[in-house]
Parts: structure tokens; sequence; C-alpha cells
């Protein structure tokens, strides 16, 4: 199991990725975003969080043109697995890989804290070692975490099993931090090959640091890809 | 010629930063405001002359990088 995590400048969860990848049994390697190529033997491709470009414009605007975003969307055109976590689910969401838009919290607080999240749907490579219903603990830090989509998007999402996660309480009811149309907190596209979501599961692999519960949702790709 | 591109969320989308601003006036006590949106504005020094070509390449930049059309509109104004 290979994993590839993309570093752009102002990336700063790369690291945590690869600890987090490399304690489950993979190998990593992380690409610098002016490669114009990622590695062959590829099986999973990470867009870890942080702050592309500081942010500059909206989040993940500028990252969307790095010369290693070729690569990418080519990889995904052809099946390969990507997941994007905080700043890398901004950067999908830009670059056409995922639908929707992340915009500003709607109390205008970057906020930090570990939050619960339901299972929506696991008929997917990510989350087929989680239950539907199941409720993870896992950290949000984000300024730009407020997941839009039209009507019509939402629609085709709940039809075809796109909502992977929503934010709610312990006992799985919505309780939504940031305003997300329909408290969602990670959605996949149709294919279900491309995945972003904007909390950390690579931050949440030890119960002393608060959860192991990362530790489910990575092993997915563990075994599948 | 300089182009100055007015970049907004939709109409539909909720402004949380307008929403915000909008607050304060009220209680700074500046009442007869009915809606607040706020954008950002982004100005090109441009070396086109021609007003046309000016237009459809500002239209172009938006569409691809200065605007998320799936949240923002934009206005553009050629000077």
């Amino acid at each position: 199991m290979k994993v590839s995590i993309l570093q752009f400048p102002g990336t700063n969860c790369e690291y945590d990725t690869q600890h987090a990848f490399e304690s489950l049994g993979a190998t990593t390697e992380i690409i610098w975003h002016k490669s114009e190529t990622i590695p062959t033997d590829t099986n999973l491709l990470v867009v870890a969080g942080g702050f592309s470009y500081g942010d500059y414009l909206r989040s993940g605007a500028i990252a969307k043109f790095s010369p290693v975003m070729k690569a990418v969307k080519e990889y995904a055109s052809k099946g390969g697995k990507v997941l994007g976590i905080c700043n890398g689910f901004q950067v999908l969401t830009e670059s056409g890989l995922l639908p929707g838009a992340l915009k500003r919290n709607d109390g205008l607080h970057f906020i930090s804290k570990h939050h619960t999240l339901k299972v929506e749907n696991n008929d997917n490579i990510f989350l087929e070692e989680l239950n539907n219903g199941d409720v993870v603990n896992i950290p949000i830090a984000h300024h730009d975490g407020n997941y839009y989509i039209d009507d019509a998007g939402l629609a085709a999402l709940k039809q075809n099993n796109q909502i992977l996660l929503t934010y709610t309480d312990a006992e799985g009811n919505v309780k939504n931090p940031n305003g997300s149309v329909a408290s969602i907190a990670g959605v996949c596209n149709k294919e279900k090959n491309v995945f972003g979501l904007m909390p950390h599961p690579e931050r949440a692999m030890e119960s002393i640091l608060g959860s192991a519960d990362g530790k489910a949702m990575l092993e997915g790709f563990m075994k599948s890809c | 010629m300089k182009a100055i591109v007015n970049v907004s969320l939709k109409a539909g989308v909720l402004d949380s930063q307008g929403k915000a601003v909008h607050h304060a006036l009220d209680s700074l006590h500046f009442n007869g405001v009915e809606d607040v949106r706020v954008g950002k504005q982004i100005v090109l020094q441009l070396d086109e002359s021609d007003k046309e070509k000016a237009m459809a390449d500002v239209t172009k930049m938006c569409e691809e990088l200065l605007a998320n059309t799936v949240i923002e509109d934009y206005e553009i104004e050629l000077v």
C-alpha cells in the first residue's frame, strides 16, 4: 500500500498524515506541488490539510493550478483513489473533482475542537469499516468549512449516496458547527473514488490524544487500495 | 485599461459576514439598513486597449480563478 501525500506551500498536515498511514503499515511519499507526475505505484493520493497559498483569494483557489493538479485530475479520471482532508477537501471542490464549495463558517470563527460525526453512507471504500449510523469522534480545525451546494446538487448527493459524514452530537442527532448545508462534513464523487472531508481523521489515531476513531476510517483505504 | 472586478456571494447563499456587519451597524444605531452584502474587489491593470477583448479576457479570468461560480457572482467594470 503506497500513499502519496501532496504538499503545497502552506500545507501543514502532511507529516501527521504520513505518520497516520505509516502507523497502519503503509509506505508513504510526500509530493511537492511542482511535480508534474505522481508516483506510478500510488494506491491512494492524499491532499493534506493546511493553508495552501495562505488561503489567498479563496481556500484552495490557487492550489488548484499547481503543476501537480493536472496529474491528480488524470489519476482520478482513471479511477485512482483520492482523499482530501480539510484544505485538501477545499482544493478538490475548487478543482471540480468534488461537487459543492466551502465558504466561511456561519459564526465567522475559526473552530478547532473534537466533534462527533455520523456515518451516512458506508457503501464506499473509505467508510466500509464502519456502519451507517455509527458516531465517530474526530477533530475539526477550520475557518472555511461551511459546505454549500444548491438544492439540485444536494438531491443528487442524496440519490447517489455521496454524503459520507454529517456533524452530529454524540447520539447522532444533527448538530451543525459551521452552517454546512444538511450538516455535511464530507462527500465523495459519483464514481466513489474521490473523497473529501473537513474533519481530520489523521489526528484521531491514538486514544491518548483524545480519540482513535480515525483509524477505522483510514483502515478502509488500507484494505481496499 | 483598468478592470474592476467585484465578487460577491450569490443571492440565496447566506452571507455570514454581511449579516455580522448588519448586526454591528444596528448596534451603532444605523437602523435604516435593510441588507448588507460583503464582497471583494479585485483591480486589474491591463495592457489591452480593445474593450471587447479585455472584457472577454477578464470574464475568462473570473470563470477560471477570480470567482468560484458555485457560490459567487462577479461584475466587471472597465475604466
